[in-house]
């Protein structure tokens, strides 16, 4: 059965009723079935859930997500069916027959609520001080159900240690629900296999290797289980103190770089719905915030296109010119911090494929305590660089040790969508109310280029678009500049473009067809990596990969909940803001042409840059010690 | 672990895959191999299972911790396991326990000094209608009292 | 050690001393096979069907109907599991079964093997009874040696089966069969959502049938002397006989094997426990029945049961074979679904009050009605019965439990 190697989680976990219902019928055809007495017909196979939510019929759920597979296992979900002794998961039961379903009568009601007083009873901590106060989905169901007390008591110490050591994830098991989201997201979403359920019985709970601290194992930092975690047992490491210290301190210059995703998803903090920019608005609020200089992180996402493209060209050039067997192509992105420590960590000897260029965050740190340093004759110890980023492992990333190229840490602080607004809402300022405001200078100006990485396939996009114009001296053939191939949530996708007519200084590529690749979400990185390793992959030239699903805009930093509808939709708003700039390519951007006149005279991938904006990886390994 | 310790582990690992298979259904025979060789499973040994079946080493480290008998930390040589369940508890457990406890000089849950043996419970081990009964390592001693239990206790190397 | 060796089992094998209708009648090696294989597929499920065989292991499901799916199911590979992980506190009649019986249960496997067209036989043999394995190990090779298993079973040409034996490791959940199914795949032994049944998607994914070791050693006698023979024993809708597996207060404890129907009553004389105060039926997951329901009969329409039979007689309080039971139940949970997870933990909490005099009747009540849900709403067999001794004992010996802890009681 090949779902055996698909699928990683446990069979008791996994949602392999659906297209089974339908193998085994063979039908596909419809059933009529009767849910609290309203008659409906359905197709065969799909379960009550989505039955009754296609039906605006309301299900409680809590162990369920639709990015991820079956569990079953909270029990919220479970409803009447007629004829059975007991109740049944609606998240979990394939409609296969003529079935009459009640979801709200009183026995189903009644186990609801006993199940959520058990859950409470065990839930420890108080909602006024969690962070998921007010959207936690615990919590909504205890006030949808009426729960008006502890009936079957409640606990009153902690009972597990809160485990803060990484970066970027906090581990609060005493608000542990065990619905299992996290081990599903860790071991199938994104297959990194860090959280797992330990022991058994009363004394399960959710758990690394050996029970380590999270700093010291395998975890690549995405953050996607703290996105889809339904309660505050797992949060984000917020640095949002040291920052307002920052802000305070009148010796310190704060920085602050907003990057494309958290602005179309920042709105969803305030009550707007999912795909809502607010670039604008968030510079205002930054700037009353006390920040001293907000940049666009688009700025140098179109620094990283120029790096990233040039080493790209000059890898082709290697590889086809000087026939350098040395050179490892398809050259891989390494924007994604969640990605590259996968890849060190799971194919530490395939390093050499991921492009030494840093992300657009480190490289605006490097940018700023040294360019900006200079020419704004600030000493550099004095700049607080704050990164306000979709995503969880940049607070990690920003931690490297070796990134320090400035000579101070590139990057202080690494902040989340979600801690950014906690922060706006902490000064009370109503952000979708704010008047709009701009970038500051000397990087006041950023391409739609830059704009897009914040989607699965951008970064493909933006270099394309500088890459083809480099080599041929023409635009990217495609309609608007638009690249569909790149665009949309599939899980992995490619395409080609020929080079023809190339200029001189890249008349070795001409007639080259060049390939690439875009995959988002780790699993779907793992099977790119299967490829390559089975030598699939040796005609193609270039291979983006996010970490999250969907990309930025899926990042582990973004506003809760997320779904699929949820990212398509940010993503739009980025695309829709994107078509609206009068410059869409990174090396048409004004001031990456000033910076390389300026500061990094010898060019993309010259020394200054391989200083300051390249990095190197760590071999990490799959094992610890 | 030192080094020729690891390539032991690492060539009994691989022995055991090449035995049953490279599957996840191999897992748990492997584990108890493993176990019975070592008295429990180390990291080393967890991470090495993990890499020959191609899984992750927390869910090696997740079925390990479910099952009872499957153990991540160093063990007696033997395993005396009482049963606790109410036959046998109605049939004196609750006295062999204290005997075996003066006898050995550990509590339940703990392992001697010397890492002879390791007391536990255990329950219903499906001798009720010999009651009260011990499992020692793989072999069952029925119809216990004090002064026999702590005779075998004392005659298992 | 070599003397201690002598030490165990001492007292186990007493087959000659055994008897009964069905299952400790006579029986020859192999004949059941040979039987089988001079039928037609269908004439052996049309047997089963008639002797209305359920399930011995407790959830008493038509075993015809089970192996009718598989045998009916297109797929190339099919699986005959025998659940020997036996943990159900208070039974061991798997044990006898197994340590003396052998021939019936692994012939009933071979027999299931030819009728649903598989060609893998499992048994998932719980730990605690690792020390069977090297003698059943040794019967299965000597069934190997004289063509029982193996390529073209006894001559027939074209059925191969085989059987290997795997062992549990401590969890009384992995007698669940769908756990079961999860831990031979190597996985936590926690139960699946069902549907899908095994029947469908087994072991692997593939049609698995999954039956009791007793259910198994049945099928050679009943393909000998078929189904109606087999309906001359028990009632109308218990058909044949039933091995019990007796402890707890009496002179003889032991396996009986017993046509369904007889009353408590009958069974107290046979083993000798006349003073007997209470009979939980069922083991942990079964029911407390105290002296006015002796008239009760064992059958799956009345006190249904796996086999245990523990008894107790006057001498005994029963809180505290409650509160032991409760232990087991939290202690064997798998922690998956929240009601059996924190439900029990409730629920000994409660015993746990009773015993030191710190209820309400209130909160009792309360507990006996989560109980209720638990019943309902639980995942897999053990949540939906680890509150039936809390609800029974407290209904059925309420007298003896609160007369004394009531004036401490908060109400």
């Amino acid at each position: 059965m090949n779902t055996q190697t698909e699928l990683r989680s446990p069979m008791s976990q996994r949602p392999h009723i659906i297209s089974k219902a339908k193998d085994r019928t063979g039908i596909g055809a419809n059933v009529g079935i009767e849910v609290n007495g309203e008659k409906l017909s359905v197709p065969m196979g799909k379960t009550i859930l989505e039955i009754c939510r296609e039906n605006n019929v309301h299900i409680p759920t809590l162990c369920y997500h639709e990015d991820l597979c079956i569990a079953g296992n909270c029990r919220m979900c479970v409803v009447e069916v007629e004829g059975m002794k007991t109740l049944q998961a609606a998240c979990a039961f394939p409609v296969t027959g003529p079935v009459k379903i009640r979801t709200f009568s009183n026995k189903v009601r009644k186990a609801r609520k006993h199940i959520l007083d058990l859950l409470l009873s065990e839930h420890y901590g108080e909602c006024y001080s969690c962070v998921r106060n007010n959207n936690c989905e615990l919590q909504s169901l205890a006030k949808e159900y009426g729960v008006d007390g502890y009936e079957f008591g409640h606990v009153c110490e902690s009972r597990f240690e809160i485990d803060k050591t990484s970066h970027a994830v906090v581990r609060d098991m005493d608000k542990c629900i065990l619905c299992r989201r996290c081990v599903r997201t860790c071991i199938d979403l994104q297959e990194v296999g860090v959280l797992e359920a330990i022991y058994r019985g009363y004394d399960t709970m959710i758990g690394t290797f050996m029970d380590k601290p999270l700093a010291d194992v395998i975890c690549i930092n995405c953050g996607q289980c703290i996105n889809r975690c339904p309660t505050g047992a797992l949060h984000a490491n917020d640095p949002s103190d040291d920052i307002w210290k920052a802000i305070e301190d009148p010796s310190k210059h704060v920085v602050i770089q907003t990057a494309p995703s958290p602005r179309a998803a920042i709105g969803e903090e305030f009550g707007l719905p999912p795909g809502t920019s607010m670039t604008g608005q968030l510079n205002t609020a930054i700037r009353r915030m006390g920040f001293d200089r907000v940049f666009d992180t688009n700025f140098s996402a179109d620094l990283t296109i120029m790096e990233e493209g040039t080493e790209l060209l000059n890898r082709l050039k290697s590889a086809i010119v000087d026939k350098d067997k040395s050179v490892m192509l398809p050259q891989f992105t390494s924007c994604s911090p969640g990605w590259v420590k996968f890849i060190e960590h799971f194919y530490p000897e395939h390093l050499n494929y991921l492009s030494s260029a840093k992300s657009p965050q480190q490289m605006f740190g490097a940018v700023i305590k040294t360019f900006y340093a200079k020419e704004q004759n600030i000493d550099p110890k004095d700049i607080v660089t704050v990164a306000v980023m979709p995503c969880a492992a940049k607070k990690f990333e920003c931690n490297r040790p070796e990134m320090n190229s400035s000579g101070y840490k590139d990057v202080d602080y690494g902040l989340t969508t979600r801690e950014l607004a906690k922060m706006i809402r902490e000064t009370g300022l109503v952000l979708p109310e704010l008047p709009k405001s701009n970038f500051d200078e000397p990087f006041g100006e950023a391409s739609g280029a830059g704009l897009i990485f914040g989607a699965t396939g951008g970064v493909m996009e933006a270099a394309l678009r500088t890459v083809y114009e480099l080599v041929t001296g023409r635009q990217v053939p495609f309609k608007n500049l638009n690249i569909e191939a790149c665009r949309g949530m599939e899980g992995i996708k490619q395409a080609s473009v020929k080079l023809e007519n190339c200029v001189e200084q890249f008349s070795f590529l001409e007639g080259v067809e060049l390939k690439f690749m875009v995959a988002h979400g780790t699993a779907n990185a793992k099977t790119v990596m299967e490829m390559l390793l089975k030598g699939e992959l040796s005609d193609f030239h270039f291979i983006e990969i996010m970490g999250c699903p969907g990309g930025c805009i899926g990042g582990g930093g973004q506003p809760i909940p997320t779904s699929e509808l949820i990212r398509k939709l940010r993503a739009k708003a980025i695309y829709d803001e994107e078509a609206s700039l009068p410059v869409r390519k990174s090396h048409e951007n004004p001031r990456i042409k000033y910076i390389y006149e300026k500061f990094l005279t010898d060019g993309p991938c010259g020394k200054l840059s391989h200083k300051l904006l390249h990095t190197h990886y760590q071999k990490r390994g799959k094992f610890i010690s | 672990m030192l080094v020729y310790e690891k390539n032991a582990v690492s060539e009994l690992v691989s022995d055991l895959t090449e035995k049953y298979g490279k599957k996840r259904s191999s897992l748990l025979p492997i584990l108890q191999e493993i176990q019975q060789r070592y008295n429990y499973i180390s990291d080393f040994a967890q991470q090495e299972v993990a890499r020959m079946l191609d899984i992750h080493p927390v869910e090696v480290y997740g079925v390990i911790s479910f099952y009872a008998f499957l153990y991540d930390k160093p063990r007696g040589r033997n395993i005396v396991r009482l049963c606790k369940t109410i036959i046998c508890d109605l049939a004196g457990t609750k006295a062999i326990a204290d005997a075996v406890k003066r006898e050995l000089g550990i509590e339940f849950g703990d392992t001697t000094k010397d890492g002879r043996v390791t007391l536990e419970y255990a329950n219903c081990i499906g001798m009720c209608d010999h009651s009260p009964a011990m499992l020692v390592n793989d072999h069952v001693f029925t119809g216990l009292d004090p002064e026999t239990a702590c005779k075998i206790l004392r005659e298992i190397k | 050690m070599q003397n201690l060796k002598r030490n165990k089992m001492n007292t186990v094998f007493e087959k000659q001393n055994r008897s009964g209708p069905i299952l400790f009648s006579k029986y020859d090696e192999g004949s059941g096979i040979e039987k089988a294989l001079s039928m037609d597929r269908n004439e052996i499920l049309n047997e089963l069907r008639d002797s209305k065989l359920k399930g011995r292991g407790g959830a008493g499901f038509p075993t015809s109907s089970k192996w009718m799916i598989v045998a009916a199911a297109n797929d190339e590979k099919k699986y005959v599991i025998c659940n020997a992980d036996e943990g159900e506190p208070g039974t061991f009649k798997d044990r006898v079964l197994l340590s003396e019986y052998p021939e019936l249960v692994f012939d009933g496997m071979t027999i299931a093997g030819f009728t649903i067209g598989a060609e893998e036989g499992i048994v998932y043999l719980r730990g605690e009874y690792t020390y069977m394995l090297s003698y059943l190990e040794s019967y299965l090779e000597k069934m190997r040696q004289s063509g029982r298993l193996g390529k073209n079973v006894l001559g027939k040409e074209g059925f191969n089966f085989d059987i290997i034996i795997r062992l549990g490791s401590g969890a009384y959940v992995c007698g669940e069969e769908t756990a079961l199914i999860e831990s031979l795949e190597g996985y936590r032994g926690e139960p699946r959502n069902r549907p899908p049944y095994p029947v469908n998607t087994g072991f692997m994914g593939h049609p698995t049938i999954v039956n009791n070791v007793e259910t198994f050693a049945l099928i050679p006698h009943i393909v000998l002397k078929g189904g109606t023979w087999f309906c001359e024993n028990g009632t109308d809708r218990s058909t044949g006989s039933k091995l019990f597996s007796v402890s707890g207060d009496c002179e003889n404890p032991g396996v009986y094997e017993l046509p369904w129907g007889t009353t408590i009553k009958e069974l107290l004389a046979i083993v000798g426990a006349e003073n007997a105060k209470a009979v939980q039926v069922g083991g942990a997951s079964g029911v407390c029945i105290g002296k006015k329901d002796f008239n009760r009969s064992l059958a799956y329409e009345d006190a249904a049961t796996g086999g245990s039979i523990m008894i107790f007689n006057d001498s005994r309080n029963m809180l505290q074979i409650l509160k032991s039971f409760m232990e087991f139940f939290v202690e064997e949970s798998c922690g998956q679904c929240t009601p059996c997870r924190i439900g029990n933990v409730k629920l000994l909490e409660g015993v746990e009050m009773i015993e030191k005099g710190e209820f309400t009747f209130e909160y009792i009540e309360k507990l006996k009605d989560l109980g209720r849900t638990m019943q309902i709403a639980s995942k897999c067999g053990l949540g939906q019965t680890s509150p039936n001794p809390f609800i029974s004992t407290l209904e059925n010996f309420k007298e003896e439990i609160f007369k004394s802890k009531a004036e401490g009681a908060l109400t």
